[in-house]
């Protein structure tokens, strides 16, 4: 069970003035169960990427399989392709737009001709997911605060019951306590559902935070693939592309040339705190 | 999903068509259709035909992505061909029961697809070659004089030009919607007229919102900066006829010269 891209291109607009090359040979695997993190600098082919992984967008050359069968197949069913890959793309609250929210999640699986009862049974358990109550159904989507309707939009995909989620900037825009409640319930839905999860972000803290496995895309080129923790082993590669890593990883490294005997591998905060505990506890000895 | 629309696009090549000032190929390209109007003759139309194949020429368009421009207008063309070729008196070519073909319709037909083609062409020449920025500046100088009949010219220029701006906004905008809506299993190609017709709900719903937000963030942000319409407004970039602009009139004027004397002597 697996997504699998090969020397995948593709070329925006090819044949006019605005030709770009947006994926070069871009090569991968993504497994069922899976979080990965996906990142970029801004026009590094992320959201290019994304859109290929449930045919939204063409690759010029190269193939994509799920699960062994070529998408680009005639026979292949794209519709089923995309009730499988769920995808939300960034300020995905601006795609809303029936009367209700209880209608809006239904919109999904209506699509995917179920009958009544089990759509709006999908459409109650997207809804529980990501943690909006009953009080909620009978709202218009338009009523509710951002985040909120983040959340619902999210819950639109959910409905159709994907294998795999991917999620453009999710917490883009948020305040912070919106932010954490909306990484929680999506880390939750990987723990509970064992939904496959790609989740694109800029900020270094939630990838550390919430991924296992990391990609990172420059120039339409996939420059890392690896767990999370080696990826940002490489910040200073990072930095050249216009990422970073986390703060932590910078007062480890700091610490370090002060001369404490700390490892610089590190990606959390508790990590951190355990690792400067045990210096001071060692009576802080600089080398 | 919509990358066909080509109507008042840029096409940037800068080719010295694009330098000129846009004063200049607005009224080129006046001139250019009054020609297309003026020239009744083979002779006429093979000097049009060279002289906008020049044209194209130097403004390093590629053909393809001008005829494709064309598309849109290719129903109207066969309509008004066909009606002429068949309805109009003069000598009979062939006649299939009542309707007749006749060498004056033909000829009429064919001038008149010409003319039209042409002046697609023509025109949208002038947007390739110019930001639709420079096109609403062009225009608001060329009608400046309309002020003293208390038009508000800067005023329209200024709507005309944020309504230029918006459309590839709102493309753009419909493409994401429509990925986002086809990424939840919505299809706007199966069904009856009915069931098309339904499908445009979650499209254009989300469209008119955010148009309707994006306009008012713009107007906030006008407001913002104080933007009270053109009085005592001066320009960053003031429009200057420079000296490729003054050789361009000379190619226009020497061009409709030959177009009026070949209509008045070489019949």
């Amino acid at each position: 069970m697996s997504i699998k891209l090969e020397n995948v291109n593709y070329i925006y607009a090819q044949g006019t003035a605005y030709e770009k090359q947006a994926l070069k040979d871009v090569t991968l695997e993504i497994q069922k169960g899976e979080f990965i993190g996906l990142a970029g600098h801004t026009g590094s082919g992320k959201s290019t990427l994304i859109q290929h992984l449930n045919g939204l967008e063409k690759a010029t050359s190269g193939t994509i399989t799920y699960d062994g069968q070529n998408i680009y197949d005639k026979n292949f069913d794209l519709d089923a392709l995309r009730m499988k890959v769920g995808l939300t793309f960034q300020y995905p609250e601006y795609q809303l737009f029936e009367p209700t929210v209880f209608e809006d999640v239904c919109f999904g699986p209506k699509n995917q001709k179920l009958d009544k009862e089990e759509v709006e049974e999908r459409a109650r358990e997207a809804l529980r997911l990501v943690g909006l109550s009953k009080e909620f159904y009978d709202k218009s989507p338009f009523q509710l605060s951002g985040g909120q309707k983040r959340r619902v939009a999210i819950a639109g995909v959910l409905a159709m019951n994907p294998d795999y989620l991917i999620l453009d900037e999710p917490a883009a825009g948020l305040d912070p306590i919106g932010r954490t409640e909306i990484l929680d319930q999506i880390k939750r839905l990987h723990e509970e559902k064992g939904i496959a999860v790609i989740l694109v972000s800029h900020s270094m803290e939630d990838l550390a935070n919430y991924v296992d496995r990391m990609i990172v895309m420059n120039h339409g080129e996939k420059v890392f693939d690896d767990k999370t923790k080696n990826v940002f082993a490489h910040y200073k590669e990072l930095e050249w592309i216009g990422l970073s890593a986390p703060a932590v990883t910078y007062i480890m490294d700091e610490l370090k040339q002060k001369g404490f005997p700390v490892s610089t591998d590190v990606i959390h905060m508790d990590d951190a705190e355990r690792e400067i505990l045990n210096v001071i506890k060692g009576g802080g000895q600089r080398s | 999903m919509i990358r066909d629309i080509t109507i008042g696009q840029y096409y940037p090549s800068g080719s010295v068509l694009h330098r000129l000032d846009p004063r200049t190929k607005i009224l080129g390209t006046v001139i250019f259709i009054i020609s297309l109007f003026i020239g009744d003759s083979v002779l006429s139309y093979g000097i049009a035909t060279v002289f906008l194949a020049l044209m194209i020429k130097v403004s390093k368009v590629p053909l393809k992505f001008i005829v494709k421009g064309l598309r849109p207008i290719v129903i109207l063309l066969v309509f008004s061909i066909g009606i002429n070729m068949l309805f109009t008196p003069g000598d009979a070519i062939v006649s299939f029961g009542f309707l007749t073909i006749t060498k004056q319709g033909v000829k009429l037909a064919l001038f008149l697809g010409i003319r039209l083609v042409y002046l697609i062409i023509g025109s949208s020449l002038m947007t390739f070659t110019t930001t639709p920025t420079a096109l609403t500046d062009g225009l608001e100088k060329l009608f400046g004089f309309l002020k003293v009949l208390k038009v508000p010219v800067h005023e329209v220029a200024m709507m005309m030009a944020i309504a230029l701006r918006f459309i590839p906004i709102l493309t753009e905008e419909l493409d994401k919607i429509m990925k986002a809506q086809a990424a939840r299993g919505a299809d706007f190609n199966r069904g009856s007229l009915k069931e098309k017709l339904h499908g445009l709900i979650p499209i254009l719903v989300p469209l008119f919102v955010s148009a309707i937000r994006r306009s008012n963030d713009l107007a906030m942000a006008m407001e913002a900066r104080c933007y009270h319409g053109g009085d005592g407004r001066t320009r960053m970039k003031p429009l200057v006829y420079q000296k490729e602009d003054g050789l361009a009139y000379g190619v226009l004027i020497f061009y409709l010269l030959i177009i009026i004397l070949v209509r008045l002597f070489l019949r």
